[in-house]
């Protein structure tokens, strides 16, 4: 595993050799993989290469899904459903990073946290509110009803699906290209401005295409996660569709069936493949600009229609997006609410209750998120630098495996978990799989990709030429990575720890597997717990409040750090 | 992390603790771990009497939804931490049963009759314990109801009628343990071919069929869906909450027991039997009566305490008339009832309901003018909806039962099966849609 020679690295003027420390480094990461992603997950995908009942390899399984109606409508559901939720998607986030980044736009934290918002939708709570809101008897719908006689079809099959994800992922889309639209270089867009350029076609020749990666890191983000997502479809009661396939035939019980892992087998697929295509699309050009000096557009004043414009579409787009919260807002709030526009009664109860029971669940949540989204973007820093500054054999592979993990369904990490760890026993007596750090990992793993494709694209602006400056003036590697790399991969980094840690707060499905005690459980656990039942309805909704404020509040902050920091840096106005 | 280390210590010395207790007298002391699939409600305070009526135990309490916790304990049994298993479903506990996961046990507690309705309340080998009762029937929401001016359900036929198109929902008993006992009441009370007939009629008639057993009564409740067909205590905890919802109990139904058993190899035994006497015990049944658990003890002596509203199985004359459950009738076919429901109804609904429909707008055309032909039409269209892709004899053959379990003799795949199936319920719904048009030209 050393170097490559030079025949393909003279394409590109890139470091030749690996050095013994991105080597030890490269394989400390395979390890880390291996161990918490790539073995827990084959000793259960491995089913699906087998006979049922017996253990003989066999790919019948395989041409039984290709025969099977219900799974090929299965697979271009999940296909259309993703594609358009991408279009919805963008629709939202491009107006909101544009207009924040771009313009001096007062409050441009505070859209940015709003706009970030709806990824942190508490499973179960969320879909509830949404429902009492835009469902078919849901608040807007008897509203139409009563007042002009119709009803919008907001949440019905397909086209449900589609509203629901594109509102739920398009923050993917706003956090990365808000992220790359601050590190395109001042420098670019002025030298256009002098050459005669202006307005939209600056923006279409010159800012979105800077920006490129960090909008396809989104895209492709919110492609994958919406193809493998299956709360939304389930919740909706949509079961053609790939990945709630997958879920009911794995958690169904009593039959050995190897048919959901063969789907989960297609999702895997599925989704490298479309990071592998997002890779492509970015493959030959060059995104990366060297003079950091004025780094970050160039913050033009609105004028008065143009402001007038502009908030008028950006109150439009959150009050859209963010409806699902103020639905959940009001049912922590509310006593009953059934069949009406509004909740019969307010009550602050339920907060009364969260806070008396729950305190456990926030704490948890905290630790757990930190520290999953923290090994999260090391582990996303040193994969992207492995990848993008290395020419070590098969580094790829690392970022496909990491990326694998999108696509894999958190019930199958989880029984994978407690297959491979349950019977390794601590001194005590106690299972590996048992202790809480077991969670944690699972959660890091299954929000390693976000981290990844976040630092990827923060990566891929800066230029190697300013690491072989900081070398040539005498810096070692790793000084060169900590003081140069680091620093200018800031946002991305802290965009990735944001979407890491914010998903992870809310994660369900292997958390369920793994949580072992009460005093263990993170905080959609206890929201879970909460929503089994009439009476914890209104609990859970104040419990899932809690979840998005507490999240809220971190994005907000990191938010401010950003600001701040391109302030320091003499950036801002 | 200070805390957990804390935490290992205290669990490390009462487990210690709780041995020496074993040895010594028997007494039961420190932590006992339960699976349920019970909400926070339920567990909550029945874990706060116990701990108060054995003193020295606490209850931990692991929730996980029935499948998944069948599931975490076969996969966890190599070093089992989990004393007991507590659901409703009983076939969840055969299951268990047969992969000899359950530790027998004899209760001590007394006052409990063998048999609630014509059920044994208890498994007849030991394995696990009836602790409370619960009965299937429809639960409606009342301001949905009078928006949508639905009438009061009483039989599940009352389901398949017109006015209730597009206004009821189910869980997919595939992956609810109840509702699958409520579709095998009905093919049992009913017989194979009229119960598939009713139960296609009332689904032709869903709205939505949902993944989670409370996914029922949340759409019910907030008024999502107008009718629900769920378990009793869904519907009277709702009530107890405050939400406008009523319940009946149809007369093909069935009042079953939710139990509770030890899990084989438990690292507390002691612990786990006091849980066990303590939840038959009349302070544990009484717990029951709780507005947010709302189940039917299994003591008859605790009805007293209840208010006078509230059904007493023992007495009242509906559960005496209701059916026999044949229990291994259920379990040999269960895999089978519930994949031909996913694959004739689940993924089909759309063909079903598009039938159904025509057939409604035939009865409307008819009501008004009466005509033989249309009336022959829709009746054919009906027994192709009806039609059945295997008898109730090849449901519970070998043949069939190796397709879903994987045996060793070569017969059809389960996913081959699975697609049989599928096409045929797509070709007969076609077929009838066609027969019903034709029934709705010559009707008007």
């Amino acid at each position: 595993m050393t170097a490559i020679p030079t025949a393909t690295a003279s394409r590109r003027p890139r470091r030749i050799a690996g050095t013994p420390g991105q080597i030890a480094l490269a394989l400390a990461i395979a390890a880390f993989l291996l161990m918490f992603l790539v073995l827990p997950v084959a000793t259960v995908i491995y089913v699906a290469f087998t006979e049922k009942g017996t253990s003989t390899f066999t790919l019948v399984n395989f041409y039984d899904f290709v025969r099977t109606e219900l799974f090929m409508r299965s697979l271009w559901n999940s296909f259309y459903v993703s594609a358009m939720s991408v279009v919805w998607a963008s629709v939202f986030a491009l107006p909101l990073a544009y207009l924040t980044t771009r313009f001096v736009f007062r409050g441009a934290a505070i859209v940015q946290t709003l706009g970030f918002l709806p990824l942190i939708m508490p499973p179960f709570v969320g879909a509830v509110a949404m429902q009492l809101f835009f469902g078919r008897n849901g608040s807007v719908n008897l509203l139409l009803d009563d007042w002009f006689g119709f009803k919008i079809d907001f949440m019905e099959g397909l086209n449900g699906v589609i509203f629901v994800q594109s509102v739920h992922y398009f923050p993917f889309i706003l956090i990365n290209l808000s992220a790359a639209l601050r590190n395109v270089d001042r420098a670019m867009e002025e030298a256009a401005q002098n050459l005669g350029s202006s307005g939209f076609r600056l923006f279409r020749r010159i800012v979105f295409p800077l920006a490129m990666p960090g909008y396809l890191a989104g895209a492709s983000l919110v492609f994958v996660k919406v193809f493998d997502d299956l709360a939304t479809p389930l919740l909706l009661n949509v079961k053609d569709m790939l990945a709630p396939q997958a879920y009911l035939r794995v958690t169904s019980i009593g039959i050995a069936d190897p048919m959901g892992y063969v789907i989960s087998v297609v999702l895997i697929v599925a989704s490298v493949l479309a990071m592998w295509l997002s890779a492509r699309a970015l493959k030959g050009r060059d995104y990366a600009t060297t003079q950091r000096g004025g780094g970050g557009l160039a913050k033009r004043v609105m004028t008065p229609m143009e402001a007038v414009f502009g908030y008028g579409i950006v109150i439009l787009i959150l009050g859209l997006v963010l409806a699902p919260h103020l639905g959940l807002l009001l049912l922590s709030f509310a006593t009953i609410w059934s069949f009406s526009p509004l909740p019969d009664a307010y009550t602050v109860a339920h907060y009364g209750r969260v806070f008396g029971e729950s305190s456990v669940y926030i704490k948890n949540t905290l630790i757990y998120a930190t520290i999953a989204g923290g090994i999260d973007v090391v582990l996303g820093v040193a994969i992207a630098y492995l990848v993008l500054r290395t020419r070590l054999v098969g580094r790829e592979w690392l970022d496909w495996m990491a990326t694998a993990a999108l696509a894999i369904p958190g019930v199958v990490l989880g029984i994978g978990y407690l297959r491979t760890f349950y019977g390794i026993t601590l001194p005590d007596g106690t299972p590996l799989a048992a202790l809480w750090i077991t969670i944690v990992l699972a959660l890091a793993i299954r929000r390693l990709p976000y981290a990844l494709r976040a630092c990827y694209a923060a990566l891929q602006q800066i230029s190697v030429s300013l690491e072989e400056a900081a070398e040539n003036l005498g810096a070692t590697k790793a000084r060169t990575v900590r003081r140069i790399v680091v620093p200018l991969m800031a946002g991305g980094i802290l965009a990735g720890f944001v979407t890491s840690f914010s998903t992870a707060a809310v994660e369900l499905s292997a958390t369920l597997m793994l949580v072992q005690s009460n005093s263990d459980a993170p905080l959609a656990y206890g929201l879970y717990v909460f929503m089994q039942s009439a009476a914890g309805r209104g609990p859970g909704a104040a419990l899932g409040v809690v979840a998005v404020i507490l999240v809220a509040a971190c994005t907000f902050l990191s938010h401010l750090i950003i600001e701040r920091s391109q302030k320091a840096k003499g950036m801002g106005h | 992390m200070n805390r957990r280390t804390a935490l290992a210590a205290t669990l490390g010395l009462s487990l210690s603790a709780s041995f020496t207790a074993i040895a010594l007298a028997q007494a039961p002391a420190g932590k006992v771990t339960v699976v349920t699939s019970f909400s926070k409600d339920v567990t909550d305070p029945i874990k706060k009497a116990f701990e108060k009526a054995v003193p020295g135990v606490t209850l931990e309490v692991q929730n996980r939804n029935t499948n998944a916790g069948v599931k975490y304990v076969e996969e966890t049994k190599a070093n089992n931490q989990v004393d007991l298993f507590w659901a409703s479903a009983p076939d969840a506990f055969e299951v268990l049963k047969g992969k000899k996961l359950l530790t027998a046990y004899k209760p001590k507690a007394t006052g409990i009759p063998e048999k609630i309705g014509s059920y044994p309340i208890n498994d007849p080998q030991g394995f696990y314990f009836g602790f409370a009762a619960s009965g299937y029937g429809i639960m409606w929401n009342d301001r949905y109801a009078k928006a949508n001016k639905l009438p009061e359900p009483k039989e599940w036929q009352d389901l398949a009628k017109p006015v209730f198109y597009d206004h009821v929902a189910i869980a997919a008993p595939s992956r609810s343990g109840t509702t699958h006992l409520t579709i095998e009441t009905i093919l049992q009370g009913e017989g194979w071919d009229k119960g598939w007939r009713t139960i296609k009629e009332m689904a032709g008639n869903f709205r939505a069929i949902s993944e989670r057993s409370f996914g029922v009564p949340e759409q019910v409740n907030s008024g999502q869906v107008g009718v629900g067909i769920v378990i009793d205590f869904f519907a009277f905890s709702a009530q107890a909450s405050g939400f406008p919802v009523k319940f009946v109990y149809p007369s093909v139904t069935t009042v079953v027991p939710a139990n509770v058993g030890i899990v084989a190899n438990p690292p507390n035994k002691a612990a786990a039997e006091a849980f066990i006497e303590f939840l038959l015990s009349p302070t544990g049944q009484e717990v029951l009566l709780e507005p947010g658990i709302r189940r039917l003890p299994v003591n008859p002596t605790v009805y007293a305490k209840a208010g006078a509203d509230y059904p007493n199985p023992f007495t009242d004359p509906r559960f005496q008339k209701m059916i026999g459950f044949d229990v291994d009738k259920s379990e040999g076919r269960s895999a089978v009832v519930d994949t031909l429901f996913d694959q004739l109804i689940s993924f089909q609904l759309d063909g079903l309901k598009g039938v159904n429909k025509v057939l409604h707008e035939v009865d409307a055309a008819l009501a008004k003018k009466p005509n033989d032909k249309a009336k022959a039409l829709a009746e054919e269209a009906r027994v192709l909806v009806a039609a059945m892709p295997v008898s109730e004899a090849q449901a519970a053959s070998a043949e069939l039962r190796g397709a879903f379990t994987g045996g060793k003799q070569k017969g059809a795949r389960q996913a081959e099966v699975e697609a049989q199936w599928a096409s045929f319920a797509r070709d007969h719904y076609a077929k009838a849609k066609a027969k019903a048009e034709e029934a709705l030209q010559a009707a008007k």
